[in-house]
Protein backbone atom coordinates (compact mmCIF):
# COMPACT_ATOMS: atom_id res chain seq x y z
CA UNK A 1 0.00 0.00 0.00
CA UNK A 2 1.12 3.36 -0.63
CA UNK A 3 1.32 5.81 2.44
CA UNK A 4 -0.92 8.98 1.79
CA UNK A 5 -2.13 11.20 4.24
CA UNK A 6 -4.30 13.99 4.98
CA UNK A 7 -2.55 17.24 4.67
CA UNK A 8 -4.91 19.91 4.88
CA UNK A 9 -8.21 20.48 5.85
CA UNK A 10 -10.81 23.40 5.67
CA UNK A 11 -14.12 23.74 6.26
CA UNK A 12 -16.83 26.87 6.17
CA UNK A 13 -18.54 27.67 9.46
CA UNK A 14 -21.76 25.78 9.57
CA UNK A 15 -25.10 27.56 9.45
CA UNK A 16 -28.49 26.86 9.63
CA UNK A 17 -28.83 28.77 6.05
CA UNK A 18 -26.53 30.68 4.06
CA UNK A 19 -29.41 32.58 2.41
CA UNK A 20 -26.98 35.08 0.16
CA UNK A 21 -24.68 32.73 -1.29
CA UNK A 22 -25.21 30.02 -3.59
CA UNK A 23 -23.39 27.04 -3.28
CA UNK A 24 -20.04 27.77 -5.43
CA UNK A 25 -19.98 30.66 -3.02
CA UNK A 26 -20.42 29.15 -0.15
CA UNK A 27 -17.56 26.19 -1.29
CA UNK A 28 -14.84 28.46 -2.82
CA UNK A 29 -13.68 29.71 0.72
CA UNK A 30 -13.12 26.01 1.86
CA UNK A 31 -11.42 25.19 -1.23
CA UNK A 32 -9.27 27.99 -1.47
CA UNK A 33 -8.28 27.45 2.25
CA UNK A 34 -7.19 23.85 1.90
CA UNK A 35 -5.29 24.96 -0.61
CA UNK A 36 -3.67 28.13 0.70
CA UNK A 37 -2.58 26.08 4.23
CA UNK A 38 -0.22 23.81 1.76
CA UNK A 39 0.93 26.79 -0.57
CA UNK A 40 -0.64 24.56 -3.38
CA UNK A 41 -3.11 26.07 -6.53
CA UNK A 42 -5.17 23.19 -8.91
CA UNK A 43 -2.51 22.97 -10.92
CA UNK A 44 -0.53 21.14 -8.53
CA UNK A 45 -3.88 18.47 -7.77
CA UNK A 46 -3.67 15.55 -9.47
CA UNK A 47 -7.29 14.40 -9.01
CA UNK A 48 -10.24 16.64 -8.01
CA UNK A 49 -13.29 14.45 -6.32
CA UNK A 50 -16.34 16.14 -4.67
CA UNK A 51 -19.57 14.66 -3.15
CA UNK A 52 -22.95 16.62 -3.02
CA UNK A 53 -26.56 15.78 -4.10
CA UNK A 54 -28.79 17.27 -6.66
CA UNK A 55 -32.11 16.80 -4.45
CA UNK A 56 -30.33 19.33 -1.72
CA UNK A 57 -29.93 21.75 -4.09
CA UNK A 58 -33.16 20.87 -6.32
CA UNK A 59 -31.23 21.42 -9.76
CA UNK A 60 -29.99 18.85 -11.73
CA UNK A 61 -25.94 17.98 -12.08
CA UNK A 62 -25.63 20.82 -9.37
CA UNK A 63 -22.06 19.81 -9.17
CA UNK A 64 -21.08 21.09 -12.20
CA UNK A 65 -21.29 24.28 -11.35
CA UNK A 66 -19.58 24.22 -8.21
CA UNK A 67 -16.26 22.60 -10.44
CA UNK A 68 -16.12 26.42 -10.99
CA UNK A 69 -14.85 26.83 -7.20
CA UNK A 70 -11.13 24.72 -8.35
CA UNK A 71 -10.75 26.54 -12.05
CA UNK A 72 -10.83 23.56 -13.98
CA UNK A 73 -8.97 24.88 -17.08
CA UNK A 74 -7.47 23.62 -18.93
CA UNK A 75 -9.49 20.46 -18.13
CA UNK A 76 -8.39 18.48 -14.90
CA UNK A 77 -8.72 14.65 -14.03
CA UNK A 78 -12.32 14.90 -11.74
CA UNK A 79 -14.82 12.71 -10.60
CA UNK A 80 -17.80 13.26 -8.20
CA UNK A 81 -20.07 11.15 -5.75
CA UNK A 82 -23.56 11.74 -5.03
CA UNK A 83 -22.54 10.50 -1.24
CA UNK A 84 -20.81 12.41 1.48
CA UNK A 85 -17.32 13.58 1.00
CA UNK A 86 -16.12 10.90 2.61
CA UNK A 87 -16.54 8.90 -0.04
CA UNK A 88 -15.18 11.29 -2.80
CA UNK A 89 -11.45 10.87 -0.23
CA UNK A 90 -11.78 7.24 -1.07
CA UNK A 91 -12.39 7.24 -4.54
CA UNK A 92 -9.46 9.28 -4.42
CA UNK A 93 -7.20 7.57 -2.32
CA UNK A 94 -7.91 4.14 -4.56
CA UNK A 95 -7.05 6.80 -7.67
CA UNK A 96 -3.72 7.81 -5.75
CA UNK A 97 -3.47 4.30 -4.58
CA UNK A 98 -2.62 3.51 -8.46
CA UNK A 99 0.66 5.44 -8.09
CA UNK A 100 -0.20 7.63 -11.16
CA UNK A 101 -0.22 11.15 -9.66
CA UNK A 102 0.87 12.11 -6.06
CA UNK A 103 -2.26 14.69 -5.05
CA UNK A 104 -5.61 15.21 -4.87
CA UNK A 105 -8.42 17.43 -3.57
CA UNK A 106 -11.78 16.30 -2.34
CA UNK A 107 -14.82 18.53 -1.48
CA UNK A 108 -18.28 18.32 -0.35
CA UNK A 109 -20.58 20.74 0.62
CA UNK A 110 -24.36 20.95 1.09
CA UNK A 111 -26.97 23.79 1.69
CA UNK A 112 -30.15 21.84 3.04
CA UNK A 113 -32.09 25.23 3.35
CA UNK A 114 -33.59 25.21 0.08
CA UNK A 115 -36.16 22.23 0.75
CA UNK A 116 -37.89 20.42 3.78
CA UNK A 117 -34.60 18.86 4.25
CA UNK A 118 -36.56 15.37 6.50
CA UNK A 119 -38.60 15.24 3.35
CA UNK A 120 -36.30 15.50 0.86
CA UNK A 121 -34.05 12.44 2.55
CA UNK A 122 -37.46 10.46 1.98
CA UNK A 123 -36.29 9.93 -1.52
CA UNK A 124 -33.26 8.01 -0.46
CA UNK A 125 -35.45 4.91 0.55
CA UNK A 126 -36.85 2.15 -1.27
CA UNK A 127 -38.86 3.66 -4.35
CA UNK A 128 -41.58 0.84 -4.16
CA UNK A 129 -42.77 0.52 -0.80
CA UNK A 130 -40.74 2.50 1.88
CA UNK A 131 -40.57 5.96 -0.31
CA UNK A 132 -44.26 6.47 -0.91
CA UNK A 133 -45.02 6.29 2.66
CA UNK A 134 -42.59 9.76 3.03
CA UNK A 135 -41.23 8.26 5.99
CA UNK A 136 -39.08 11.44 7.23
CA UNK A 137 -35.20 10.91 8.44
CA UNK A 138 -36.36 11.81 11.78
CA UNK A 139 -38.92 8.93 12.36
CA UNK A 140 -36.96 6.74 11.08
CA UNK A 141 -34.14 7.43 13.67
CA UNK A 142 -36.69 7.56 16.23
CA UNK A 143 -37.45 3.81 15.32
CA UNK A 144 -34.20 2.64 15.99
CA UNK A 145 -33.87 4.98 19.16
CA UNK A 146 -36.60 2.50 20.59
CA UNK A 147 -35.56 -0.80 19.23
CA UNK A 148 -32.09 0.17 20.91
CA UNK A 149 -33.93 1.06 24.29
CA UNK A 150 -36.28 -1.43 23.93
CA UNK A 151 -33.18 -4.13 23.54
CA UNK A 152 -31.95 -3.32 26.86
CA UNK A 153 -28.33 -2.07 25.30
CA UNK A 154 -28.95 1.71 25.76
CA UNK A 155 -31.25 4.46 28.08
CA UNK A 156 -32.19 8.01 27.50
CA UNK A 157 -30.12 8.95 30.17
CA UNK A 158 -27.34 7.29 27.87
CA UNK A 159 -28.77 9.05 25.17
CA UNK A 160 -28.45 12.12 27.24
CA UNK A 161 -24.89 11.90 28.32
CA UNK A 162 -23.98 11.92 24.74
CA UNK A 163 -25.91 14.85 23.57
CA UNK A 164 -24.72 17.16 26.74
CA UNK A 165 -21.15 16.16 26.20
CA UNK A 166 -21.18 16.81 22.26
CA UNK A 167 -22.71 19.97 22.27
CA UNK A 168 -20.40 21.32 25.54
CA UNK A 169 -17.73 19.88 23.13
CA UNK A 170 -18.77 21.83 20.37
CA UNK A 171 -18.08 25.11 22.55
CA UNK A 172 -14.56 24.69 21.58
CA UNK A 173 -15.59 24.51 18.08
CA UNK A 174 -15.45 27.67 16.12
CA UNK A 175 -17.03 25.95 13.11
CA UNK A 176 -20.21 24.56 15.34
CA UNK A 177 -23.62 25.59 14.78
CA UNK A 178 -25.19 24.18 18.36
CA UNK A 179 -22.96 25.13 21.56
CA UNK A 180 -23.93 25.08 25.05
CA UNK A 181 -23.24 23.95 28.75
CA UNK A 182 -26.62 22.26 29.58
CA UNK A 183 -26.49 18.70 32.30
CA UNK A 184 -27.95 15.32 30.68
CA UNK A 185 -31.17 16.46 33.31
CA UNK A 186 -31.86 19.36 32.08
CA UNK A 187 -32.27 17.63 28.16
CA UNK A 188 -34.25 15.10 29.79
CA UNK A 189 -36.55 17.26 31.67
CA UNK A 190 -37.35 18.78 27.93
CA UNK A 191 -40.16 17.58 25.85
CA UNK A 192 -39.36 14.46 23.04
CA UNK A 193 -39.99 15.78 19.28
CA UNK A 194 -40.50 12.92 17.89
CA UNK A 195 -40.19 10.33 20.67
CA UNK A 196 -37.99 8.75 22.10
CA UNK A 197 -36.02 11.56 20.65
CA UNK A 198 -35.74 14.94 22.10
CA UNK A 199 -34.86 18.04 19.54
CA UNK A 200 -31.46 17.76 21.41
CA UNK A 201 -31.06 14.18 20.14
CA UNK A 202 -31.57 15.57 16.42
CA UNK A 203 -28.70 17.28 14.19
CA UNK A 204 -29.24 20.41 12.89
CA UNK A 205 -29.81 20.78 9.84
CA UNK A 206 -27.26 22.98 8.31
CA UNK A 207 -25.73 24.81 5.42
CA UNK A 208 -21.58 24.01 5.36
CA UNK A 209 -18.81 22.87 2.64
CA UNK A 210 -15.43 21.48 3.67
CA UNK A 211 -12.50 20.15 1.71
CA UNK A 212 -9.67 18.31 2.35
CA UNK A 213 -6.04 17.74 0.79
CA UNK A 214 -4.53 14.14 0.19
CA UNK A 215 -0.85 13.99 -1.19
CA UNK A 216 1.45 10.61 -0.92
CA UNK A 217 4.53 9.53 0.96
CA UNK A 218 7.69 12.54 0.16
CA UNK A 219 5.14 14.78 -1.13
CA UNK A 220 2.89 14.98 2.05
CA UNK A 221 6.46 14.85 3.84
CA UNK A 222 7.59 17.96 2.40
CA UNK A 223 4.36 19.70 2.56
CA UNK A 224 3.43 19.58 6.52
CA UNK A 225 5.80 18.21 9.39
CA UNK A 226 3.48 15.65 10.64
CA UNK A 227 0.84 14.48 8.09
CA UNK A 228 -2.01 11.92 8.86
CA UNK A 229 -1.26 8.96 7.64
CA UNK A 230 -4.24 7.08 6.18
CA UNK A 231 -3.28 3.40 7.57
CA UNK A 232 -6.55 1.89 6.77
CA UNK A 233 -10.01 2.44 4.98
CA UNK A 234 -13.15 0.31 4.31
CA UNK A 235 -16.70 0.59 3.66
CA UNK A 236 -19.81 -1.41 3.85
CA UNK A 237 -23.22 -1.26 3.25
CA UNK A 238 -26.41 -2.29 5.37
CA UNK A 239 -29.90 -3.74 3.23
CA UNK A 240 -31.98 -0.91 2.25
CA UNK A 241 -35.14 -2.45 3.56
CA UNK A 242 -35.16 -1.50 7.10
CA UNK A 243 -36.97 -4.96 8.23
CA UNK A 244 -33.71 -6.79 7.19
CA UNK A 245 -31.70 -5.65 9.76
CA UNK A 246 -31.61 -5.07 13.06
CA UNK A 247 -31.47 -1.78 13.68
CA UNK A 248 -30.05 -2.07 16.99
CA UNK A 249 -26.49 -3.08 15.80
CA UNK A 250 -24.10 -1.66 12.52
CA UNK A 251 -22.94 -4.73 11.29
CA UNK A 252 -21.71 -2.47 8.25
CA UNK A 253 -18.77 -0.51 10.54
CA UNK A 254 -18.38 -2.99 12.21
CA UNK A 255 -16.85 -5.28 9.21
CA UNK A 256 -15.61 -1.94 8.19
CA UNK A 257 -13.66 -0.97 11.23
CA UNK A 258 -12.35 -4.23 10.83
CA UNK A 259 -11.23 -4.39 7.54
CA UNK A 260 -9.77 -0.76 8.31
CA UNK A 261 -7.91 -2.23 11.15
CA UNK A 262 -9.27 -0.10 14.03
CA UNK A 263 -8.37 -2.77 16.37
CA UNK A 264 -4.29 -2.97 15.29
CA UNK A 265 -3.20 -0.01 17.67
CA UNK A 266 -4.48 1.95 20.54
CA UNK A 267 -6.94 4.62 19.32
CA UNK A 268 -7.07 8.15 20.73
CA UNK A 269 -9.55 9.35 19.34
CA UNK A 270 -12.60 8.94 17.33
CA UNK A 271 -14.65 11.43 15.22
CA UNK A 272 -18.20 9.37 14.76
CA UNK A 273 -20.91 10.57 11.85
CA UNK A 274 -23.64 9.72 14.35
CA UNK A 275 -26.40 12.51 13.77
CA UNK A 276 -28.33 11.15 16.28
CA UNK A 277 -27.56 10.64 19.87
CA UNK A 278 -28.41 6.76 20.10
CA UNK A 279 -26.26 6.31 16.70
CA UNK A 280 -22.97 7.01 18.41
CA UNK A 281 -23.90 4.29 20.99
CA UNK A 282 -24.61 2.38 18.04
CA UNK A 283 -21.04 2.86 16.49
CA UNK A 284 -18.95 3.07 19.12
CA UNK A 285 -20.37 -0.71 20.28
CA UNK A 286 -19.17 -1.80 16.47
CA UNK A 287 -16.45 -0.17 16.12
CA UNK A 288 -14.87 -1.60 19.40
CA UNK A 289 -13.93 1.66 20.85
CA UNK A 290 -13.28 1.78 24.45
CA UNK A 291 -13.81 4.05 27.36
CA UNK A 292 -10.69 5.80 27.26
CA UNK A 293 -11.26 7.04 23.71
CA UNK A 294 -12.44 10.72 23.32
CA UNK A 295 -15.41 10.12 20.75
CA UNK A 296 -16.71 13.69 18.96
CA UNK A 297 -13.89 16.50 20.52
CA UNK A 298 -15.52 19.10 17.70
CA UNK A 299 -19.00 18.06 18.87
CA UNK A 300 -19.60 15.73 15.87
CA UNK A 301 -22.76 15.74 14.06
CA UNK A 302 -25.06 17.05 16.77
CA UNK A 303 -23.05 20.41 16.64
CA UNK A 304 -23.07 20.71 13.10
CA UNK A 305 -24.28 18.07 10.22
CA UNK A 306 -24.06 19.75 7.02
CA UNK A 307 -25.27 16.93 4.63
CA UNK A 308 -22.48 14.82 1.84
CA UNK A 309 -20.29 16.67 3.93
CA UNK A 310 -20.31 16.14 7.53
CA UNK A 311 -18.34 12.79 7.27
CA UNK A 312 -15.70 14.45 5.27
CA UNK A 313 -15.60 16.61 8.39
CA UNK A 314 -14.88 13.89 10.93
CA UNK A 315 -11.77 12.76 8.93
CA UNK A 316 -10.67 15.83 8.84
CA UNK A 317 -11.15 16.74 12.16
CA UNK A 318 -8.83 13.66 13.33
CA UNK A 319 -6.33 14.18 10.93
CA UNK A 320 -6.00 17.79 11.72
CA UNK A 321 -5.46 16.58 15.76
CA UNK A 322 -3.01 14.34 14.71
CA UNK A 323 -0.94 16.75 12.54
CA UNK A 324 -1.03 19.05 15.38
CA UNK A 325 0.02 16.60 18.05
CA UNK A 326 -2.68 16.07 20.29
CA UNK A 327 -3.03 12.41 19.19
CA UNK A 328 -1.17 10.04 17.37
CA UNK A 329 -3.82 7.39 16.37
CA UNK A 330 -7.44 8.13 15.27
CA UNK A 331 -10.47 6.63 13.99
CA UNK A 332 -12.73 8.77 11.74
CA UNK A 333 -16.23 7.18 10.80
CA UNK A 334 -19.18 8.31 7.89
CA UNK A 335 -22.07 7.52 7.23
CA UNK A 336 -25.22 8.09 4.40
CA UNK A 337 -28.31 6.83 4.44
CA UNK A 338 -31.20 6.55 6.83
CA UNK A 339 -30.29 4.71 10.61
CA UNK A 340 -26.46 4.47 9.44
CA UNK A 341 -27.63 2.47 6.40
CA UNK A 342 -23.56 2.87 4.56
CA UNK A 343 -20.49 2.92 6.74
CA UNK A 344 -17.20 4.24 6.21
CA UNK A 345 -14.59 3.89 8.85
CA UNK A 346 -10.94 5.12 8.23
CA UNK A 347 -8.01 4.35 10.80
CA UNK A 348 -5.07 7.49 10.54
CA UNK A 349 -2.11 8.12 12.22
CA UNK A 350 0.69 9.99 12.68
CA UNK A 351 4.41 9.26 12.34
CA UNK A 352 6.03 8.86 15.94
CA UNK B 1 -40.89 -10.09 -17.22
CA UNK B 2 -39.85 -13.55 -15.09
CA UNK B 3 -43.15 -15.22 -13.51
CA UNK B 4 -44.45 -14.19 -10.46
CA UNK B 5 -44.62 -17.12 -8.04
CA UNK B 6 -47.46 -15.89 -5.55
CA UNK B 7 -48.35 -17.90 -2.51
CA UNK B 8 -51.34 -20.12 -2.99
CA UNK B 9 -53.41 -17.50 -0.44
CA UNK B 10 -52.58 -14.82 -3.66
CA UNK B 11 -53.29 -17.56 -6.50
CA UNK B 12 -56.11 -15.78 -8.26
CA UNK B 13 -55.14 -12.02 -7.57
CA UNK B 14 -53.59 -10.23 -10.09
CA UNK B 15 -49.74 -9.35 -9.78
CA UNK B 16 -49.31 -6.30 -9.56
CA UNK B 17 -46.72 -5.78 -12.14
CA UNK B 18 -46.25 -1.37 -11.84
CA UNK B 19 -46.41 1.38 -9.12
CA UNK B 20 -46.81 5.06 -9.86
CA UNK B 21 -45.70 7.00 -6.58
CA UNK B 22 -45.73 10.63 -7.41
CA UNK B 23 -43.11 12.98 -5.69
CA UNK B 24 -42.77 16.78 -5.09
CA UNK B 25 -40.30 18.52 -3.68
CA UNK B 26 -40.89 23.00 -3.15
CA UNK B 27 -37.46 24.28 -3.30
CA UNK B 28 -36.52 28.17 -2.50
CA UNK B 29 -33.35 28.53 -4.87
CA UNK B 30 -30.71 31.02 -4.10
CA UNK B 31 -29.79 33.61 -6.78
CA UNK B 32 -26.48 34.14 -5.03
CA UNK B 33 -24.16 37.21 -4.52
CA UNK B 34 -22.98 37.42 -7.98
CA UNK B 35 -26.23 36.77 -9.97
CA UNK B 36 -27.84 39.31 -7.10
CA UNK B 37 -25.63 41.76 -8.10
CA UNK B 38 -26.10 41.22 -12.12
CA UNK B 39 -30.11 41.14 -11.66
CA UNK B 40 -30.43 44.03 -9.52
CA UNK B 41 -28.55 46.02 -12.66
CA UNK B 42 -31.22 44.45 -15.00
CA UNK B 43 -33.79 46.18 -12.70
CA UNK B 44 -31.68 49.84 -13.93
CA UNK B 45 -31.63 48.04 -17.40
CA UNK B 46 -27.71 47.87 -17.31
CA UNK B 47 -26.43 44.90 -18.15
CA UNK B 48 -23.57 44.33 -15.46
CA UNK B 49 -20.83 41.55 -16.50
CA UNK B 50 -18.41 40.32 -13.73
CA UNK B 51 -14.62 39.87 -13.51
CA UNK B 52 -12.16 38.42 -11.03
CA UNK B 53 -9.39 41.17 -12.21
CA UNK B 54 -8.97 43.52 -14.12
CA UNK B 55 -7.07 41.49 -17.14
CA UNK B 56 -9.56 38.58 -16.42
CA UNK B 57 -12.52 37.65 -18.44
CA UNK B 58 -15.79 39.62 -17.90
CA UNK B 59 -18.60 36.97 -17.22
CA UNK B 60 -22.52 37.95 -18.12
CA UNK B 61 -24.13 37.03 -16.49
CA UNK B 62 -21.82 35.90 -13.34
CA UNK B 63 -22.43 32.70 -11.28
CA UNK B 64 -20.65 33.22 -8.50
CA UNK B 65 -16.72 31.95 -9.59
CA UNK B 66 -14.66 32.54 -12.49
CA UNK B 67 -14.15 29.05 -13.88
CA UNK B 68 -11.07 29.81 -15.08
CA UNK B 69 -9.67 30.87 -12.24
CA UNK B 70 -11.69 29.34 -9.53
CA UNK B 71 -12.14 32.75 -7.99
CA UNK B 72 -14.88 35.15 -7.33
CA UNK B 73 -15.97 38.20 -9.47
CA UNK B 74 -16.52 41.25 -7.08
CA UNK B 75 -15.33 43.37 -10.12
CA UNK B 76 -18.06 44.96 -12.02
CA UNK B 77 -18.20 45.72 -15.28
CA UNK B 78 -21.07 47.24 -17.65
CA UNK B 79 -21.19 45.74 -21.04
CA UNK B 80 -22.96 46.85 -24.01
CA UNK B 81 -26.41 46.18 -25.10
CA UNK B 82 -25.29 45.39 -28.07
CA UNK B 83 -24.06 42.02 -29.36
CA UNK B 84 -23.45 39.60 -31.98
CA UNK B 85 -24.82 36.05 -32.59
CA UNK B 86 -21.82 33.33 -32.39
CA UNK B 87 -24.56 30.56 -32.92
CA UNK B 88 -28.34 30.13 -33.02
CA UNK B 89 -31.05 27.85 -33.46
CA UNK B 90 -34.79 28.01 -34.80
CA UNK B 91 -37.33 26.48 -32.63
CA UNK B 92 -40.13 24.84 -34.35
CA UNK B 93 -42.05 23.14 -31.74
CA UNK B 94 -44.19 24.45 -29.47
CA UNK B 95 -43.07 23.40 -25.46
CA UNK B 96 -45.16 23.46 -22.76
CA UNK B 97 -45.70 26.74 -21.21
CA UNK B 98 -44.14 28.61 -23.59
CA UNK B 99 -45.87 31.51 -25.09
CA UNK B 100 -43.57 32.05 -27.99
CA UNK B 101 -44.74 32.04 -31.94
CA UNK B 102 -43.37 29.31 -33.87
CA UNK B 103 -40.84 29.45 -35.65
CA UNK B 104 -38.74 31.46 -33.52
CA UNK B 105 -34.95 31.88 -32.68
CA UNK B 106 -32.66 31.38 -29.77
CA UNK B 107 -29.19 32.67 -30.04
CA UNK B 108 -26.20 33.30 -28.37
CA UNK B 109 -25.39 36.47 -28.21
CA UNK B 110 -21.87 37.68 -27.03
CA UNK B 111 -22.73 41.66 -26.48
CA UNK B 112 -19.77 43.72 -26.60
CA UNK B 113 -16.90 43.66 -23.55
CA UNK B 114 -18.22 40.29 -22.25
CA UNK B 115 -16.20 37.37 -22.66
CA UNK B 116 -19.15 35.04 -22.37
CA UNK B 117 -21.94 35.03 -24.86
CA UNK B 118 -26.05 34.53 -23.71
CA UNK B 119 -28.73 33.08 -24.87
CA UNK B 120 -31.64 35.38 -25.87
CA UNK B 121 -34.22 35.34 -28.28
CA UNK B 122 -34.16 37.05 -31.92
CA UNK B 123 -37.05 38.42 -33.11
CA UNK B 124 -38.15 41.71 -35.24
CA UNK B 125 -36.68 39.39 -38.05
CA UNK B 126 -37.82 36.26 -40.18
CA UNK B 127 -36.29 33.54 -38.67
CA UNK B 128 -34.44 32.50 -41.79
CA UNK B 129 -32.97 35.18 -42.40
CA UNK B 130 -31.10 35.23 -38.67
CA UNK B 131 -26.98 34.33 -38.99
CA UNK B 132 -24.11 33.99 -37.36
CA UNK B 133 -22.08 37.45 -36.83
CA UNK B 134 -25.52 39.40 -36.99
CA UNK B 135 -25.57 42.41 -34.74
CA UNK B 136 -28.14 42.68 -32.60
CA UNK B 137 -29.43 44.68 -29.69
CA UNK B 138 -31.63 44.56 -26.94
CA UNK B 139 -35.39 45.43 -26.62
CA UNK B 140 -36.37 45.80 -22.94
CA UNK B 141 -39.95 45.14 -21.39
CA UNK B 142 -41.78 48.45 -20.41
CA UNK B 143 -40.05 50.62 -17.17
CA UNK B 144 -43.16 49.43 -15.16
CA UNK B 145 -42.48 45.52 -16.50
CA UNK B 146 -39.07 45.80 -15.65
CA UNK B 147 -38.34 42.99 -12.72
CA UNK B 148 -34.80 41.20 -11.60
CA UNK B 149 -35.07 38.62 -14.71
CA UNK B 150 -33.56 37.95 -17.75
CA UNK B 151 -36.74 38.04 -19.20
CA UNK B 152 -36.66 42.11 -18.69
CA UNK B 153 -35.23 41.95 -22.05
CA UNK B 154 -38.08 40.73 -24.19
CA UNK B 155 -35.70 39.83 -27.18
CA UNK B 156 -32.88 40.94 -29.07
CA UNK B 157 -33.51 42.35 -32.76
CA UNK B 158 -31.19 43.65 -35.56
CA UNK B 159 -29.18 47.02 -35.35
CA UNK B 160 -28.81 47.35 -39.14
CA UNK B 161 -25.03 47.44 -38.73
CA UNK B 162 -23.17 45.33 -41.18
CA UNK B 163 -22.50 41.59 -39.85
CA UNK B 164 -19.12 41.22 -37.67
CA UNK B 165 -17.41 38.94 -39.98
CA UNK B 166 -14.69 38.77 -37.20
CA UNK B 167 -17.22 36.94 -35.15
CA UNK B 168 -15.50 35.06 -32.23
CA UNK B 169 -17.12 32.11 -30.25
CA UNK B 170 -16.85 32.50 -26.60
CA UNK B 171 -13.26 31.81 -25.08
CA UNK B 172 -11.32 31.85 -28.70
CA UNK B 173 -9.08 34.75 -27.28
CA UNK B 174 -7.54 33.28 -24.60
CA UNK B 175 -7.73 29.90 -26.15
CA UNK B 176 -10.55 27.90 -24.12
CA UNK B 177 -12.83 27.89 -26.87
CA UNK B 178 -12.55 26.04 -30.22
CA UNK B 179 -11.47 28.96 -32.48
CA UNK B 180 -13.48 30.82 -35.53
CA UNK B 181 -16.03 28.77 -37.53
CA UNK B 182 -16.98 31.66 -40.07
CA UNK B 183 -18.39 31.20 -43.31
CA UNK B 184 -18.33 27.75 -43.18
CA UNK B 185 -14.74 27.17 -42.79
CA UNK B 186 -13.54 25.29 -39.96
CA UNK B 187 -11.00 26.42 -37.11
CA UNK B 188 -7.83 24.36 -37.63
CA UNK B 189 -6.01 25.59 -34.74
CA UNK B 190 -6.82 24.79 -30.72
CA UNK B 191 -5.27 26.81 -28.44
CA UNK B 192 -4.93 25.83 -25.02
CA UNK B 193 -3.63 28.23 -22.06
CA UNK B 194 -3.20 27.88 -18.27
CA UNK B 195 -5.15 31.35 -17.52
CA UNK B 196 -3.25 30.97 -14.18
CA UNK B 197 0.35 30.37 -15.09
CA UNK B 198 0.50 31.19 -19.11
CA UNK B 199 1.64 28.02 -19.62
CA UNK B 200 0.69 26.47 -23.21
CA UNK B 201 0.38 27.48 -26.70
CA UNK B 202 -1.81 26.29 -30.21
CA UNK B 203 -2.31 22.82 -31.18
CA UNK B 204 -3.51 21.13 -34.66
CA UNK B 205 -7.53 20.99 -34.30
CA UNK B 206 -8.36 17.70 -34.82
CA UNK B 207 -11.56 18.64 -36.51
CA UNK B 208 -13.37 15.73 -35.55
CA UNK B 209 -12.82 16.09 -32.36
Amino acid sequence: MRDIAVISFAQTPARRSVPELNEVEMLMPAVHDALTQVDMTIDDIGFTCSGSTDYLAGTAFSFVSTLDAVGPWPPIQESHVEMDGAWALYEAWVKLQLGEIDTALVYAYAKSSPGDLPMVLTRQLDPITVGPLWADSVSLAALQARSLIDSGKATEADMAEVVARSRKDALNNPKAQLAWDRSAEDHLATDYHIAPLRKGDCPPITDGAAAIVLAAGDVARSKVKRPAWIRGIDHRVDPIHLGLRDLTVSESTRIAAEKAGVADGKVDIAELHAPFSHQELILKEAIGLGDDVAINPSGGALAANAMMTAGLIRIGEVATRISNGEADRGVAHATSGPCLQQNLVTVLEGDA
Amino acid sequence: MPEIQLPASLADVEPVRSVRTPAQLDYTFTAGDATTRFLKGITQKKIIGQQANPDSRVYVPARGADPELGAATPIEVEVAQVGTVTSFCVVNLQFYGSGMEIPYTSALIMLDGADLSIMHLIQEIPADQVRIGMRVEAVWRDDADIEPTLESIKWFRPTGEPDDVNVRIPGEIRGTGLGSWVGGVAPTELTVRNPRTGEGGTAEFGGEG
